[in-house]
């Protein structure tokens, strides 16, 4: 009996644990983070789902992304828009991965779509790229290899 | 003679991806085309088989993708609350191509079967609709004004409401909004809105 409460006290706390590890930030918290906080990172922000199969399709590349620049300059921020945080939490065991993973929780999607980018159709996957100086660049679209994305972002560096 | 007629197939379809790929969909104010698709009972279903509608709510969605599932039933209640006034819904699957086996004009069936469906069920199975209208989410709402002379003009485009979640917490119901505003003979007040939805999946060229 012990046991099975162990066990089970551990299965949940497991879980509990999960969810502290994906925030959950409101639009206005997002936006902070994106456009306001440590302006001198070139940010890529990846919208994407556990359900849309092209973003899972392309998260390898944003991942591998994280990895190249270490030293900060550039910094990749998955954002989820599950519909339940908690698959993000599992998605992001499951892979192992190491890019910062943040969850959306906004309900009224017209309320930012427009503030990401007014480009934006509200598909996903879709990619906001935040350059130092203020600059955007948005893309409707899914990486279709590593060497895509990481041209586009050393074409942007060597712009800046 | 084999050369002309390779070369012709290339000009044909140079021609078919020229009128597809430019095409940016329809904008509020448009007249939108109508379309004969097969519905899940095996019939053919145009616009043009209800003499008595005012108007459409033309919603591309689809069996899978959870914000489509999420809206199912509101887009039930929407047919039940507004076919009657002349408002009837009639929804297209643009992912329907053959090409994803839960998509099927067979898994459609029976979805339409399983959820009390009260409104046409229709596969598009060439996208050709879905890209003339410009949808690119599921689910994505077109609401048309018929005119004169099977005129449809497109009154709203978008999402249902503002809340995928709950729909007892939405506050905002766009669509039965517009319908409501066309009824009384005023102006859509928000006639185009966004949402996430799922990307619909665009045959392989």
């Amino acid at each position: 009996m012990i046991r099975v409460f162990c066990f089970l006290t551990l299965f949940f706390t497991s879980f509990w644990g999960w969810s502290q590890e994906i925030p959950s930030l409101s639009f206005e918290e997002l936006h902070q983070k994106i456009r306001v906080d440590n302006k001198d990172q070139v940010k890529v922000i990846n919208f994407w789902a556990t359900w849309c199969k092209p973003c899972i399709e392309e998260l390898p590349y944003f991942e591998a992304l994280s990895q190249t620049y270490q030293d900060g300059s550039v910094k990749v921020l998955l954002v989820s828009l599950d519909m339940e945080v908690d698959r993000a939490v599992a998605f992001k065991h499951k892979k192992g991965l190491q890019a910062e993973v943040v969850y959306l929780d906004e309900v009224d999607q017209n309320a930012f779509i427009d503030r990401i980018s007014p480009e934006w159709s509200g598909a996903i996957p879709a990619t906001l790229i935040v350059l130092p100086d203020g600059t955007e660049k948005f893309y409707e679209k899914k990486f279709s290899s590593q060497e895509e994305l990481n041209q586009t972002i050393n074409h942007l560096l060597q712009l800046n | 003679m084999r050369t002309c007629t390779v070369l012709l197939s290339v000009c044909v379809i140079l021609l078919f991806f020229q009128g597809t790929m430019s095409e940016q969909g329809y904008s509020v104010g448009d007249y939108a085309r109508d379309f004969e698709l097969k519905g899940t009972d095996g019939k053919m279903v145009s616009m043009a088989d209800y003499p008595d509608a005012k108007g459409f709510v033309v919603v591309f969605t689809c069996n899978e993708c959870p914000y489509a599932k999420a809206y199912q039933e509101r887009i039930n209640q929407i047919n039940q609350d507004y076919a009657s006034k002349g408002y009837p819904v009639i929804a297209i699957n643009p992912n329907s191509t053959g090409e994803i086996e839960a998509e099927t004009l067979d898994q459609m069936k029976k979805r339409a079967q399983q959820e009390d469906f009260t409104f046409p069920y229709l596969a598009d199975e060439t996208q050709e609709i879905t890209r003339t209208y410009g949808a690119t989410n599921t689910p994505h709402v077109y609401v048309l004004a018929k005119e004169a002379d099977n005129k449809f003009k497109v009154a709203y485009i978008g999402t249902i409401d503002n809340n995928y979640k709950d729909a007892d917490e939405a506050d905002k119901h766009y669509v039965r909004e517009a319908l409501d505003a066309l009824m009384d003979d005023q102006p859509v007040e928000e006639a185009k809105t966004k949402a996430i939805g799922c990307t619909i999946k665009w045959k392989q060229a």
